[in-house]
Order: C-alpha cells, then sequence, then structure tokens
C-alpha cells in the first residue's frame, strides 16, 4: 500500500494482511504441517525422547557429503543450460512474430509434462551406442542426466521470462542503439538487466527442480549414481528409515534455501519498475535483416530440433509401430481399451478425464493462492518489519519445489486424517491430489506473474490514488490489465504440472480411478510390445493435449488491457 | 477467474471458497458413503491397494449384491510404499483391509502390530503353507521372479540357452545379463533374495551369494534401476533395441510375448532361478468395519475371485487348485522348486543385504 491517505490505511491494511494470510494457511496446512511431523518423526527415539544421533550418523558419512557433491552440480549445470539455451528460444518466442509462433510456443511446453518414465526411455534410446548420440557416450554419465534435465526445464525458462520480456518497452534498447551501441552492447546493457529479475526467477525454479529430480536421474543415471532426492526416496520407501530420511531432508531444505536466497538477492537488487507495453506492441515482425533475429532462429531451430524434437519424434514414430516395425495406428486405438490382456483398469480415455478433472481443480487452487502470494509480494510496504514479511512469503512458497515428494506424500499420512476438526479422512479421499499438484505448481504461478506485477511503476497506484481511486480501483484499473496476460501463462502452467505430475500423485490414494501419468506407468510396467506401444501412444496423447493447453492460455488474454501501460509522467 | 476481482472484499471471499474447497467436496457428497476412520456406516468396507490391484466389474459386484457390502477401492503406490503407508498409518489405519503386501515387507507390516490377525475358513490347503504372522496376513496371489531369455538370440548365435542361476556367471555368457538395482526395484530385490536364497552365506564354492554376485560382476553384468528401464531399453527380447538377451523379469511375462497365432512365445523365463513372491491381504488393526473387513477377506480367498486373479492382475492364485488359462499353461508356469527366504529374515537384513550387494556389484 502506498500509505497516501492515512483514513485509508487501515482497512487495505486488513486486506493485505488477509490476502497474505489465506496462501500462509493453506501451504501451512497442505505442506509445512506434514513435511515438519515426518521429520520430527525421524527425530524421535524408539523409546520416545529425542535422538539426534541421526544428524551425527548422516553428517558424518562421506557418502551424504558425495551425494551432496551431485546434487549441487546437476542443479547447477542444469539450471545453467536451461538459461543459456532458453534465452534464444524466448526472444525468438516473445519479441518477434511470425506465423506459426503459437504453436512453436505451445510445443517448447511439451518436455515439462511427459513422464520422466517416458523420457528416461527416449534419451536412452538416443543415448545407446546404435542411437542418434550414441557417438558421445552418454549413456549413465552426469552430462546425459544434465542433458535431459536441460530438456524438461528449458520451457521454465522460457516461460518465466518470456511473460516479462514480450512487454518491455523496446524503446531503451533503440536508443542505447541510436547513440552507437552494438546490438550485443545493447542487449548486455539495458535489455538485460531488465530481465535479470525475471531469470533469477527461471533459474532459481530450474535449479530446485534439478536438485528434487528423480525419475530421470533414476534411469539415465545408473545404478552408481545418486542424490540427496534419490537416497531420501530410498531410505523411505526401501527401509522406511525415517530417521536418515529427516536429516537428508534438512540437508535438502538447507540446500533449497541457500539457493532461494541467493536468486532472491539477485532478484532484489534488479528489480525496478520498466516500462511495460501491450504485448504486440513490443514485438516485431520477424526479419531477416535484423542479425538478433536470425541468431535467435539458428539457436532455437538447434535447442527445439536437437534437444526437443529428436527425442519426441522417436516417441511418436515408435508409437505409430508395431513391434516387429511396420506402421500402424493400432496403438492409437488400443487406447481405447484396457491394453493387452487387461493390463488397465481404465482405458486411457477415462484417465485423460480424469487427469483434466484433477488438473482444472489444481489449477483453479494453483491460480487463487499463487495470485495471492504474487499480489501481496509485489507490494513494497513502508515499515521493515511488513517488508521483511513480504520478502518471507515470497520465499517460502518456493519451498514446495524444493522438498522430495516422498516426504510430502508420507507427511500426508501422518497428519491429514481428519485436519482441522473436518469430518474427512483426507487420506483416502481423493482430494490431496489435486492439492498437492497445486502445491507444485504455485511456485510456478507466483514466478510467472510476478516480475510482471513487480514491473508496474508504483507511481501509477500512486497517482491513480491520489486522483480518488479507492485501493480496489487501483487493483482493477493498474494491476489487473497488466497482470491478466501473464495469468493466462500461469494458469496454463499450473495446467500443465498437474497433468504431468506424478511423483506426489502415486503416492496419494486415488479412490475415483488413475490419472494419464499413472496409467502411463502401469502400461510400461508390463511386457509386451502393444502395452509399450500403447504407453507410447499415451504419452504422445499427454503432450499433445499439454501443447493444446498452453496454447489455449496464450490465447487467454485480457480484453481490457490497456495498450500500452508505462509510467509516463 | 476470479483471482484479481475488483473488490478486495470478492477476492477474499473467493479465496475463502477455495480454501474451504476440500470441506465443501467432502460435504458435497461425491463419495457415496463417509470413510472408514469416521466410523463410517457398516455397509461400506475400504480396501485399499498398491497400483497393480484390478478386478473384474461383475465379480465384484456379484459380491456387492450379496454382502451388502459397497468396497471403496483405493489404489496408493506400489507395494513398498503401500507397506510402509500401512506402518506409518497404524494408529490410524487408512481403510479396513489392505491387499499388496507381499512377502519381501510382510514381516515389517506385522512387526508394527498394523494387523489384525484373521484366516479367512475358506482358504484353500494349498495356500495355507503361505500364511504369516499367526494369521495376520492371507495369502492371496503368487508369482515368480526369474531370469528370462530372448529365444531367437540364443538361435541366431548358435548358444545353448542357460538354465541356472551358475550357467550366467559363466565365460560364454559374459555381457549378456541384464540385473535390476535391488534398492530401487521389487523384482530386483527378489531376484536378489533368489541367490540369496540359492546359495546362502556359503554356497557357490564357499564364497556365498556375494561371491555369485562379484562372479556376475566379473561376467560384465549390466545393471539397471527399474524393471521399465531393464527390459525395455537393454533387453534384446522386447524388441525395442536392447541388446543384452537375459533379464530378470517374471515367469509370466513370456505370456505377453506369444505370436500372433498363439503357437510359439519368443522369450522364455528360466525356471530354475525364480524367487516366489506371495501378495497377502490381511484386517487393519482399528478398522472402522471389522465386520465388513473379513468379508472382504473371505471374498479374496473365494473362487470367483481367485479365478479372475490370472486375467487381471497377471499373477497365480494362491488357490493352486483353481482352473488357470490354456496360455498360462503353455507359456507361462510357476516355478516347481523356486528358491526361498524366510520372510522375517528378509525383514531382519533387508538393508545389509542391499548394502552389501551394492558394495559388491557397483562398488
Amino acid at each position: 500500500m502506498t500509505g497516501r491517505r492515512p483514513l485509508r490505511v487501515a482497512p487495505p491494511a486488513v486486506g493485505w494482511a488477509v490476502a497474505a494470510a489465506l496462501p500462509l494457511a493453506f501451504l501451512g496446512v497442505f505442506f509445512a504441517w506434514p513435511v515438519a511431523a515426518l521429520v520430527a518423526r525421524g527425530f524421535v527415539a524408539e523409546a520416545g525422547g529425542l535422538d539426534l544421533t541421526g544428524l551425527r550418523d548422516v553428517l558424518g558419512a562421506p557418502r551424504t557429503w558425495r551425494l551432496l557433491g551431485t546434487t549441487l552440480a546437476q542443479a547447477a549445470a542444469g539450471s545453467a543450460g536451461s538459461v543459456v539455451l532458453g534465452l534464444p528460444v524466448t526472444y525468438l518466442l516473445y519479441r518477434t512474430r511470425f506465423p506459426g509462433r503459437t504453436l512453436l510456443r505451445g510445443l517448447v511446453t511439451v518436455p515439462f509434462v511427459l513422464p520422466t518414465v517416458v523420457v528416461g526411455v527416449a534419451f536412452r534410446a538416443l543415448f545407446r551406442p546404435d542411437g542418434l548420440l550414441g557417438f558421445a557416450h552418454l549413456d549413465e554419465t552426469f552430462a546425459g542426466v544434465v542433458l535431459a534435465l536441460v530438456f524438461f526445464n528449458v520451457s521454465v525458462v522460457v516461460r518465466t521470462v518470456g511473460g516479462l520480456w514480450e512487454r518491455l518497452d523496446p524503446r531503451a534498447e533503440q536508443a542505447a542503439r541510436a547513440l552507437g551501441a552494438s546490438p550485443a552492447r545493447a542487449f548486455r546493457t539495458v535489455t538485460l538487466p531488465a530481465l535479470a529479475p525475471a531469470i533469477a526467477s527461471a533459474a532459481a525454479v530450474v535449479f530446485l527442480f534439478c536438485a528434487t529430480a528423480f525419475g530421470v536421474v533414476l534411469v539415465l543415471g545408473g545404478a552408481g549414481y545418486g542424490t540427496i532426492e534419490t537416497e531420501i526416496y530410498r531410505r523411505t520407501t526401501q527401509f522406511l528409515d525415517l530417521r536418515t530420511a529427516a536429516v537428508l531432508s534438512i540437508l535438502q531444505l538447507v540446500v533449497v534455501s541457500a539457493a532461494l536466497w541467493a536468486a532472491g538477492r539477485a532478484r532484489a537488487r534488479r528489480e525496478h519498475a520498466l516500462h511495460l507495453e501491450h504485448e504486440d506492441v513490443a514485438a516485431h515482425r520477424w526479419s531477416v535483416r535484423s542479425l538478433p533475429d536470425v541468431a535467435a532462429a539458428v539457436a532455437t531451430a538447434l535447442v527445439v530440433g536437437g534437444l526437443m524434437v529428436t527425442p519426441l519424434a522417436g516417441l511418436v514414430v515408435r508409437s505409430l509401430r508395431h513391434g516387429d516395425g511396420s506402421w500402424t495406428l493400432d496403438n492409437y486405438l488400443a487406447l481405447g481399451t484396457t491394453g493387452g490382456r487387461n493390463a488397465l483398469v481404465v482405458t486411457v480415455w477415462q484417465a485423460l478425464a480424469t487427469s483434466l478433472r484433477t488438473a482444472l481443480v489444481a489449477t483453479a487452487i494453483a491460480v487463487v493462492v499463487g495470485g495471492l502470494v504474487a499480489l501481496v509480494v509485489s507490494r513494497r510496504p513502508r515499515g521493515s518489519g511488513a517488508r521483511r514479511a513480504v520478502g518471507a512469503l515470497d520465499a517460502v512458497v518456493m519451498l514446495p519445489l524444493g522438498v522430495s515428494a516422498v516426504t510430502v506424500g508420507f507427511g500426508f499420512l501422518i497428519t491429514l486424517d481428519r485436519p482441522l476438526g473436518l469430518d474427512v479422512d483426507l487420506r483416502t479421499s481423493g482430494l490431496l491430489v489435486p492439492i498437492a499438484q497445486a502445491v507444485v505448481a504455485i511456485p510456478l504461478v507466483v514466478r510467472t506473474v510476478l516480475p510482471v506485477l513487480r514491473a508496474i511503476d508504483p507511481r501509477l497506484r500512486e497517482a491513480a490514488a491520489v486522483l480518488g481511486a479507492a485501493p480496489g480501483r487501483v487493483l482493477r484499473d493498474v494491476d489487473l490489465p497488466i497482470a491478466l496476460r501473464s495469468l493466462g501463462l500461469a494458469i496454463g502452467f499450473a495446467f500443465a504440472v498437474s497433468l504431468g505430475e506424478f511423483g506426489a500423485t502415486a503416492f496419494l490414494a486415488r479412490p475415483d480411478s488413475a490419472t494419464l501419468p499413472v496409467v502411463i506407468f502401469r502400461l510400461i510396467g508390463r511386457p509386451g510390445a502393444q502395452n509399450y506401444g500403447m504407453a507410447l501412444a499415451a504419452s504422445v496423447v499427454l503432450a499433445a493435449l499439454t501443447a493444446a493447453v498452453m496454447m489455449l492460455a496464450e490465447r487467454l488474454r485480457g480484453d481490457r488491457a490497456a495498450g500500452a501501460v508505462g509510467g509516463e509522467f | 477467474m476470479t483471482t484479481t476481482s475488483p473488490r478486495r472484499g470478492r477476492i477474499v471471499g473467493a479465496a475463502l471458497a477455495v480454501a474451504l474447497l476440500p470441506a465443501l467436496a467432502a460435504c458435497g457428497g461425491s463419495e457415496p458413503a463417509a470413510d472408514a476412520a469416521s466410523g463410517a456406516a457398516s455397509d461400506t468396507v475400504t480396501l485399499i491397494t498398491h497400483d497393480s490391484w484390478a478386478v473384474s466389474e461383475d465379480v465384484l459386484a456379484a459380491f456387492e449384491r450379496e454382502s451388502g457390502l459397497t468396497v471403496k477401492q483405493v489404489p496408493m503406490g506400489d507395494a513398498g510404499t503401500l507397506a510402509n503407508q500401512v506402518v506409518l498409518t497404524k494408529d490410524s489405519p487408512l481403510g479396513d483391509v489392505v491387499f499388496g503386501i507381499d512377502n519381501t515387507f510382510a514381516s515389517r507390516v506385522v512387526d508394527a502390530g498394523a494387523l489384525e490377525p484373521y484366516t479367512p475358513a475358506g482358504l484353500d490347503a494349498s495356500a495355507q503353507p503361505y500364511v504369516l504372522g499367526d494369521g495376520a496376513l492371507t495369502p492371496i496371489d503368487r508369482g515368480d521372479v526369474c531370469l528370462n531369455t530372448d529365444v531367437a538370440w540364443f538361435e541366431e548365435h548358435d548358444l545353448p540357452e542357460p538354465t541356472t542361476l551358475e550357467d550366467v556367471a559363466k565365460p560364454e555368457y559374459k555381457d549378456l545379463l541384464v540385473a535390476l538395482n535391488p534398492a530401487s526395484s521389487s523384482p530386483g530385490m527378489a531376484f536378489l533374495l533368489a541367490t540369496i536364497g540359492a546359495f546362502g552365506d556359503d554356497g557357490y564354492d564357499g564364497t556365498g551369494w556375494t561371491g555369485y554376485w562379484a562372479a556376475l560382476r566379473a561376467n560384465g553384468v549390466k545393471v539397471s534401476d527399474s524393471w521399465e528401464d531393464g527390459y525395455y531399453s537393454e533387453f534384446s527380447g522386447a524388441g525395442e533395441g536392447g541388446t543384452r538377451p537375459i533379464v530378470v523379469s517374471y515367469s509370466s511375462s513370456p505370456a505377453y510375448t506369444v505370436s500372433e497365432d498363439g503357437s510359439a512365445t519368443t522369450t522364455h523365463a528360466l525356471l530354475g532361478t525364480c524367487f516366489r513372491q506371495v501378495e497377502y491381504a490381511g484386517v487393519l488393526r482399528g478398522a472402522a468395519n471389522p465386520a465388513g473387513a473379513q468379508r472382504l477377506v473371505d471374498f479374496l480367498v473365494s473362487q470367483p475371485f481367485q479365478a479372475d486373479i490370472p486375467g487381471q492382475m497377471y499373477v497365480y492364485p494362491a488357490d493352486a487348485s483353481v482352473e488357470l488359462p490354456a496360455e498360462w499353461t503353455q507359456f507361462a508356469p510357476l516355478a516347481d522348486e523356486p528358491f526361498e527366504v524366510p520372510a522375517a529374515d528378509i525383514a531382519a537384513n533387508r538393508d545389509s543385504w542391499i548394502e552389501k550387494w551394492t558394495a559388491t556389484v557397483i562398488g
């Protein structure tokens, strides 16, 4: 709040407090409490009482530090690779206009939601001696794991940075060019600093995703490869060794918090009001005469073609073949059945309907909670206490990305039997599935909407307030039009996360029926060429559905969005 | 979307609505009856299972008609996850009956005291020997984890197929075997148990099972982290580009690789290399509907359900007197003498065995 009009301070302050309290309550009940409860169990001795020997044993083991090293290296390399490869793609998709752009934007997001087990298989096929990348000997190597992680996460960078970049006023860069700066220099000195907050945000999200990656690491890393996440998983599911798992979870939290703190610092130093434009004003028609445009197109062709299309094409081709290599549509026709010798309980189409229903609920929760968080965090209150609280909320909301799905899933079990006096055993109701997915999606919603909200010049809001607009009116006429467009992206993102989420979903009760990734996992868990073909066909359907959802989200724009919004005084 | 509605009051209202969504949905009657833990009406019985659970609709419907019970099926995770969930929630059970605890996790669940002993009267004599924990766990189905071979590969290379565990450690089978990591794969754990059952601590020329695995390592064994990865990416018999003709899989796997005309299968299970996995059902201690829970376990060992098992879950009924589909007897028989390791030993040593295996094979 600007606090310009003392008479109005009290009610808005209450409003902001409520807006902050709701997301905190939600994350408290569905994330912090379950995780804390499970970790706490690891520190309770057999006979009761506090037992801290786990700390000594785990932190004293050289293996723990080896795992931590691998985790950090993997996350750092994965996020660096995603940013470097993602930026040229972002430029092409959000700063230039060309036919087929929307389609390409949809395509770029597909990897993000594919089931890891399928992606693992696709990459294995590439890495095999007779595969396309066989010459590089990437199978069961660190580089192979990182490459797959980049495949998954480039879209996070493209989306998060694209939301801001598409609205960046091009005139500042044009002015630099007019004063004689080379395109590279103008980009480095004008555009890059403006994008820094969004890049830092994206890098932090990707870092967390890579640090807690599980399925891909298991398939591509080989038996000797391990991270903190895989170790937590093994300790918990194989041995029910909560003592070790608890210490590892705390270690994971420390790493994640440090990464978030660093990203927050990088953001805070760079965040300032920008001149924002309506997106179609800022983008220019792609031109073969523009060096940046051509360079970005070439880079995009390499990234999208080499990193995304190649593995995906392998999937699509195999889904259109029989086990013996002849072409067929049988795998797709089989999606209406329960698979070879009844591998499934429901047909793939039924699972798809379940997935969509679940995703709708998860998205609604994630967008409301995430939207509230973004709104609160985008304000810069006067008081240092309030400012610190806002900063804390910003960081806390990211934590779910950095905590093992196993820890959250098992935590749910020991806390959510009739929570808060509700007469419902949430654990087996099936409601936890969309809730768990929303918890994962909220950070992405925040990271997508927040850079745009933060870039709004506060003087605009002040001016509106001075002219007599009530706080609600300021929100409606200043923040909303600008936020709407990125909200569309956020909705698409949340939906995609929900559609593809498997880690937590696999742990939770699903009394109604399985989601699509669960069905794919079940199909690929059976021998037989038909089941394998069906699993790939179902993955292609999931990919196509995701691309379609993302393209729809692209089209979600506020029809009342103002043309140019900038602090022109 | 009501996310950024113009009036603060409405924002709060919308957010409150979402926060209350679980509660509303819970009261909305989306499920026919309340949950097990809240003292539900005794006409609903909640069955928690692993993800591979399946039953024919008509078979279940017949039971529901006959008993007047409504069965709420709740799949949650794989067998290991399920067992752990039962242990973690023993003071506040997730349902009335659990199905899908296997003999590699059984003792963990029994020792935790999560189950109420109950042995159905209808349990066939052939299944009696499998009963565990003084009746806490009732055997429902069986399956064998065995080495599988790619028939065509051995024909092409003019090499006889191996038949025993010792064979695959011999030089002529160098670089041909795909094993699975027991720390991350349940069939991988089962095959490790087959070798422990076969060689113990002093078999295999006095070197025991660790000596055997050291020999496998020297013979170029490849270890995958999951069955999917091992079978589809490494095994030549899956036809997906793998190059190794021997893999750890199930005795029932060859029934999935039968030719179009049903005359032959392209893979074999080596029945001298198997570990017997048994899956159990049990009544959860503190069940909201104990009478219904017992009725449900009775149903799981009854003839109609036992006969439904092979077609639905692709394992063998625990009741040996139940007739099997023809192609099962032809292509996917059970092993006559699978290797065995007592459930209590598995529970006591699981951790140290996996660590020993890792030290021996991964280094």
